[in-house]
């Protein structure tokens, strides 16, 4: 099961009002590579690992990552709260608010809706810990081009952090991957135990 | 939110990063014995802050995993996306 902790993971400070921003911002909450594709695909992975430390890591990781999209959604709430009419039609969220007013929705920065095709779950886990490595490389690239976007210093401050996290947890599959080869390896042994590696049988 | 609490919570949620990072790398190097001892020094912390917090501001965990006093403060505002952070 899961509890709620009545904080965030760090805080989200916004500056002031920024629709435009938001309107990038989002992405990051239901686009494909941000963060609810994040948590839902490593928290779905983790049934069918074969390792306490693959179980582990992306039980921790996926919970980690909600923890993140509480945060892109403190941003894109606190950027567009005091919003006017004016402002939002001038940042161009016009099309956002006809369907959702001010309320966070998963949508990416055009306004497509989160679909469950973002992820996968392949059932063979050196194929699944490839595509989170993956997942964390196009967050960080994401992240990158969000910062470049950013004109709210205060924003770009938690952006960078977001950031620091993908690297993070691409390392920590990294390692996950290591560790799934030696399991494989060891299990490719015994196996085969047969086998002469001489070539007689 | 008051300057104090603020402070306290702030305080918490450092802990609180530094315990999930050394989580998160003991899961993949589980023994890495100075990151263990590591890592239970800063839970050891994170509790004791959180306990010496939740005593004055009500609970920050729900599901009776936090501290409950004679009100039910759980549900006060300001919630984690109000709060302002702002350096002033």
């Amino acid at each position: 099961m899961w509890v709620y902790q009545k904080m965030l993971q760090y805080p989200a400070r916004v500056r002031s009002t920024n629709p435009r921003l938001a309107k990038v911002v989002i992405t990051q909450y239901g686009g494909p590579d941000g963060e609810l594709a994040a948590s839902l695909r490593y928290l779905t992975q983790r049934y069918t690992m074969p390792i306490p430390e693959a179980k582990a890591a992306l039980t921790d990781i996926g919970t980690e990552e909600l923890a993140h999209m509480e945060i892109i959604a403190t941003l894109v709430y606190n950027l567009i709260r005091d919003a006017s009419i004016a402002d939002i039609k001038r940042a161009g969220m016009d099309g956002y608010y006809a369907d959702h007013d001010k309320a966070l929705y998963f949508v990416n920065a055009e306004g497509a809706p989160w679909v469950a095709s973002y992820i996968q779950s392949k059932g063979d886990p050196i194929t699944d810990i490839h595509e989170n490595m993956a997942a964390e490389q196009k967050a960080r690239s994401t992240y990158e081009y969000l910062i470049q976007l950013s004109d709210d210093p205060d924003v770009t401050d938690t952006l960078r952090f977001l950031w620091q996290r993908e690297i993070v947890h691409f390392q920590r599959f990294g390692e996950i991957l290591n560790l799934l080869h030696d399991y494989y390896g060891r299990q490719h042994v015994f196996d085969m135990k047969g086998w002469d590696p001489k070539g007689g049988q | 939110m008051n300057a104090q609490q603020k402070e306290m919570l702030l305080r918490i949620m450092e802990l609180q990063f530094a315990a999930t990072e050394l989580n998160l790398y003991l899961d993949t190097h589980p023994d890495d014995m100075r990151a263990l001892q590591e890592f239970r020094m800063r839970s050891q912390e994170l509790m004791s802050a959180k306990m010496e917090y939740e005593r004055v501001y009500g609970p920050l965990l729900n599901y009776g995993l936090g501290m409950t006093g004679r009100t039910w403060q759980w549900i006060e505002d300001p919630w984690p996306w109000e709060v302002n952070w702002r350096r002033s």
